[in-house]
């Protein structure tokens, strides 16, 4: 008997309201474990204060609008300096993946650039920009860059040729092969670049911010610190488990909707 | 017009053909429908890739109409002549000349692979085949059109990713059609395909070059099918037309019947033959 065999043939009915609630289980269950770690003492609430507690630190937070005010700051920054260092990484990419002279004359050098780790420069950047918002949005523009210009890049080369020997032959001007078949063949691998530049864009912004700022998500962690107020670092970092969270679901959502053609996009 | 060659080596039988071949020399095309096709003149065709020479000089004239199979095996240039006529190579010398100006839409090629857009739906991707024409106002009911046409009018609005490889293959068959082409060449165009699909893609295409009466190039290194589709078959070897064969076998073409076969029997003797002499360099 093969595994194959042994597998269920028929799948269980579906309960359609279920379905979207699965994923939640695991991080439901979690802290509902914990609550119970705290409350039977078995975690000291110096180490990890109960999600009651959390919670109780975020309501407060949200009354006093500082959390909200927070929130908001380090959502900007990262809207913008993603959006910097995206366009930027997207039209460098398109550049070098549609012109030889173009990848010749720039890819070596962004590629040394690319192997240093972006972080490293905080002290440099410190220097030239104080702690200004431009520091970060600096540091948030040159994370994004490279995952976004790699995959466009990629995306572009790796176009199907005869696609592109097809487009031709059926009369398609440039801006047609473009538009019909270069960027849409290109559009899946520019989304894994997307989604791995979002991931990037939240760790720089809060080490930057942990590091050097005067508000924003990071810098409220770094100052509950300072004062042990441990919920509400805790709380910093369950809000930055949601953010991530909500600009993957964002970015899937537009997959899907851009994406529809292929057939790992199709509902069955 | 080269030289064209006889049936060889068929004993008895060849002799009763020899009457049967000077008359289907006179046949172009079913006289029913006035042939729409380009007629195709080749001379002195040569194609080199590096120190490589591919074609080392073809002469070749095809008339309006016809419909010609190329065949031969892996490496013959077969598939270098082909893209040459669809203008997709340039020659290293010599010529290829159509019987009128040709326009971009006149020839049309289709692939062993389909090459559909898998991010555009079916209608469209047959729209791209309208190639300038694609703006225009009765783009989408050409392209409609031609979709009935190869018998997948309930597909438009699909994507290309869900069809079968038969039904993929038909699909670049309407994009191929809906410009009207006037020369149409298929590189192993069912190279692919399993053979039951294969059968009825050759129905297919047999019932297509007769309604539009365009010149039909059919590269394929499938001998029964050549005879099967076409009105004359060219045996390419070692970049040359080494023999050419008239089909004048009445259609609608029986699959299997004696005829076929001691035609298919005959060439695939001949391209046999030019193994053993190794006179090639495979």
């Amino acid at each position: 008997m093969s595994l194959i065999d042994s597998l269920p043939r028929v799948r269980a009915p579906r309960l359609p309201r279920a379905d979207g609630l699965i994923p939640w289980i695991v991080p439901l269950a979690i802290i509902v474990i914990w609550q119970l770690a705290c409350i039977t003492g078995f975690v000291p609430a110096r180490v990890l204060p109960a999600p009651t507690d959390v919670a109780l630190a975020g309501w407060k937070l949200l009354l006093s609008g500082e959390l909200i005010r927070n929130i908001w700051v380090s959502f900007w920054r990262a809207s913008i300096g993603f959006l910097i260092g995206g366009a930027i990484g997207f039209a460098f990419g398109l550049a070098n993946g549609l012109s030889q002279l173009s990848a010749k004359l720039t890819d070596t050098t962004l590629q040394m650039v690319r192997n240093i780790p972006h972080l490293a420069l905080i002290p440099l950047v410190i220097l030239w920009f104080g702690i200004d918002e431009s520091a970060k949005l600096f540091l948030v523009a040159l994370g994004v860059f490279f995952p976004i210009y790699l995959n466009t890049l990629h995306g572009i080369r790796t176009v199907d040729p005869q696609l592109i020997e097809m487009g031709r032959i059926y009369g398609m001007t440039d801006g047609e092969l473009f538009r019909r078949v270069i960027f849409p063949g290109a559009l899946p691998s520019i989304f894994v670049g997307l989604r791995f530049a979002l991931g990037i864009m939240w760790l720089t912004l809060i080490v930057a911010e942990t590091i050097a700022a005067s508000s924003g998500l990071g810098y409220m962690a770094m100052q509950a610190r300072e004062f042990m107020l441990i919920d509400v670092v805790v709380l910093s970092i369950l809000i930055y488990a949601l953010l991530g969270k909500l600009a993957d679901s964002a970015s899937r959502a537009l997959e899907r909707l851009t994406l529809s053609w292929h057939p790992a996009f199709q509902k069955h | 017009m080269q030289e064209v060659l006889r049936f060889r080596s068929l004993g008895a039988e060849a002799v009763a053909r020899e009457d049967f071949v000077e008359e289907a020399r006179q046949f172009r095309h079913a006289p029913d429908v006035p042939s729409r096709g380009l007629s195709l003149t080749i001379r002195g065709l040569r194609k080199s890739f590096g120190d490589n020479e591919v074609l080392r000089g073809i002469d070749l004239h095809i008339p309006a109409g016809q419909s010609v199979a190329i065949v031969g095996r892996s490496g013959c240039g077969k598939s270098t002549l082909l893209r040459l006529i669809a203008g997709l190579e340039k020659p290293t010398a010599g010529s290829i000349s159509f019987g009128e100006q040709a326009r971009a839409e006149d020839i049309r090629v289709m692939f062993q692979e389909p090459r559909l857009l898998p991010w555009a739906r079916v209608l469209s991707n047959v729209e791209v085949g309208l190639g300038r024409e694609r703006s225009s106002a009765d783009a989408q009911a050409r392209a409609e059109k031609a979709l009935v046409e190869v018998g997948l009018g309930d597909k438009r609005g699909q994507w290309p990713s869900v069809l079968s490889g038969g039904q993929k293959q038909r699909v670049a068959l309407a994009r191929a059609l809906v410009s009207q082409p006037r020369v149409l060449a298929f590189d192993e165009p069912l190279g692919a395909l399993d053979a039951l699909t294969r059968i009825s893609m050759q129905r297919l295409l047999e019932r297509v070059w007769r309604d539009q009466g365009f010149t039909a190039i059919l590269v394929t290194h499938d001998v029964s099918e050549a005879v099967a589709l076409a009105d004359r078959v060219l045996v390419i070897e070692n970049g040359r037309i080494a023999h050419d064969f008239n089909v004048d076998i009445a259609r609608p073409r029986e699959r299997g019947s004696a005829e076929l076969a001691a035609l298919e029997g005959a060439i695939l003797k001949n391209l046999l033959e030019g193994t053993e002499d190794g006179s090639d360099d495979l």
